[in-house]
């Protein structure tokens, strides 16, 4: 076996995680928090009392309690169509985007009911971001615009270069594409499209930030990235990770929740879940036995 | 161990696989012939009668000398269309918004979904006599006017631009409005700023092709804008057009009048081909479809 001498093949768009670990904390820090010196930021709770969600007449989510912890990583894993990507989007009030779709039951941000009559649904969405599955850049637009989309959507006013470079940093992407700004989002690769996306949520600097498998359609090298990436998010930000690779709720998350035909079967420590789980069918699907 | 075998294609299936193709090209030979005559026709008996002059002056309307060229009818037919589809794309693609963005699967969309096709297949000639029983009759601002054959032109143009433009806006996919709102964008922020220039390229062709269909129709003008032969650039006056001009003429016992409107049947049919072809190169830019 021959190793390629070629030097270039590491300098691909997706770095092998570990190659420049001293220079990421320097260049995620300093003026992505302007506010304080310190990059650790008091997150946001979520709490989720009773929730139930509907396809129609079809019950998605079947009553579930749930306790997201400020500044911690928080997996949500189970089978295909158990009913975890419906309830985090509940969490946004994105399910009821869905015709025919609603919830019922209440969800809350520290003291605030998200789902309360005078609460904008737009100002929710704000404050709880979403990453999605598949990579989703605005096609019509740069790499800069993507970023920038959200504080124009949101009409608001700021600097927007330094909220780009910001976000960028934030999301571990800047060294890769400063150069290159003005080229369109959807020419990255899979990987760098995701954390286009997750520089995008970032910008609009939400409360907690929600990702629904953001690594099911990444290959392994560009998932470690992510998996870097939320370690450094939870810092600032509270995250909600639904996931169906349990490895990596393993790897990134602090506590797990494991859902099963929209009941919440188990919640706790990852490691208790992973290792020493009180319900039988919690052990089932961790060991591999179905699922 | 036995080698493994396939059977081998039968005679008959191969010669009937042969049959079939040969008829599907036939039928595809056929239709290709009209058009091919339309078009030989066409060139062979206008291309004549394309002079500057015939480009530069208006009808004479005498019968002997000089029966002079079409540039009225040129004028009247973009400007005419040029109302038309100021008044038809607006409003198509506001119809195809809502039916995609809001109305989705509701029982009123469907409904609105519903009439718009049966709209298509209303015949022309039928909303240039709804324009002429209303506005020409009715003597809204006048008898014939050009802008009366607009919104006749309008009416014809509006359900094919609805539904073109509502395909083209299904095209963009919902990941791209969900993530807009997911970043607590308004409806209306992601609709003007995430969906239309996604989908710009294919709105742009299909209006256009609801253009290019919209300037041959003679029916609609003829009962709402008539004719006049001089020039004129007041769309609240009678005004002349190509169909109209070309109606008028092949009735006429003068050779040089049929020839005319040969002539202009192919500046017509020219017209239409360059709206057709800019369409088709908008649209090989598009991102999706």
């Amino acid at each position: 076996m021959t190793l390629d001498p070629n030097p270039r093949a590491e300098r691909q768009d997706e770095v092998a995680p570990g190659t420049k670990p001293a220079a990421e904390p320097e260049t995620s820090e300093g003026p992505r928090f302007p506010r304080g010196s310190t990059t650790e930021v008091l997150g946001h709770e979520v709490t989720l009392t009773g929730l139930r969600a509907f396809y129609g007449e079809s019950e998605a989510v079947k009553g579930v309690d749930l306790h997201f912890a400020p500044n911690k990583v928080t997996a949500m894993i189970g089978p295909s169509g158990c009913g975890k990507s419906t309830l985090v989007r509940c969490i946004n009030r994105m399910h009821e985007e869905i015709p025919g779709a609603r919830a019922d039951g209440s969800v809350t941000l520290d003291d605030l009911d998200i789902y309360g009559a005078d609460v904008d649904v737009v100002a929710v969405r704000r404050a709880i971001g979403m990453v999605f599955q598949k990579p989703n850049p605005f096609p019509t637009m740069s790499i800069f615009d993507n970023v920038a989309a959200g504080v124009r959507l949101t009409g608001a006013k700021a600097d927007l270069k330094q909220v780009v470079e910001r976000s960028l940093k934030g999301a571990g992407l800047w060294e890769e594409v400063k150069d290159r700004l003005n080229a369109p989002g959807i020419g990255l690769s899979g990987g760098q499209q995701q954390r286009l996306c997750i520089a995008r949520t970032i910008a609009v600097e939400p409360e907690v930030i929600i990702m629904d498998e953001p690594c099911s359609a990444l290959d392994p090298v560009a998932t470690l990235k992510i998996e870097e990436l939320i370690g450094e998010l939870k810092k600032r930000y509270t995250i909600i990770l639904v996931t169906h690779n349990m490895q990596q709720a393993g790897r990134v998350a602090d506590s797990t929740a494991f859902m099963l035909t929209g009941e919440m079967v188990e919640f706790g420590e990852t490691e208790k879940i992973f290792t020493n789980p009180d319900d039988q069918r919690t052990e089932d699907y961790v060991s591999g036995k179905f699922g | 161990m036995t080698t493994a075998t396939l059977q081998p294609i039968s005679a008959r299936r191969r010669r009937t696989d042969q049959i079939a193709r040969a008829l599907l090209l036939i039928a595809t030979l056929i239709a290709l012939v009209p058009l091919a005559l339309v078009l030989y026709f066409l060139i062979k008996k206008g291309i004549g009668t394309w002079t500057w002059h015939f480009f530069s002056t208006d009808p004479s309307g005498r019968f002997f000398g000089d029966p002079g060229g079409i540039k009225s009818a040129i004028v009247g037919t973009v400007l005419i269309v040029a109302l038309a589809s100021a008044i038809a794309v607006p409003i198509g693609i506001g119809v195809a918004l809502y039916l995609v963005e809001y109305g989705k699967d509701s029982r009123f969309a469907n409904v609105v979904r519903y009439f718009v096709d049966v709209l298509t297949g209303v015949p022309s000639i039928v909303f240039g006599l709804f324009i002429y029983i209303v506005l020409v009759l009715g003597g809204v601002g006048g008898n014939f006017a050009g802008w009366k054959g607009s919104i006749a032109l309008a009416l014809l143009m509006l359900p094919v631009v609805t539904r073109s433009a509502e395909v083209v806006l299904k095209l963009v996919p919902d990941s791209l409005r969900e993530a807009a709102l997911a970043l607590g964008a308004p409806r209306w922020r992601v609709v003007a700023r995430v969906v239309l220039p996604s989908a710009a390229s294919g709105l742009v062709t299909g209006s256009l092709l609801a253009i290019a269909r919209a300037a041959g129709e003679t029916a609609p003008l003829l009962f709402t804008a008539f004719a006049v032969k001089a020039t004129t650039f007041d769309l609240g006056g009678q005004m002349n057009s190509l169909p109209i001009q070309i109606f008028n003429d092949v009735r006429q016992a003068q050779d040089r009048l049929v020839e005319r409107a040969w002539g202009a049947a192919l500046t017509l049919v020219m017209m239409v081909l360059l709206l057709t072809l800019v369409a088709r190169l908008i649209q090989r830019r598009s991102r999706f479809a």
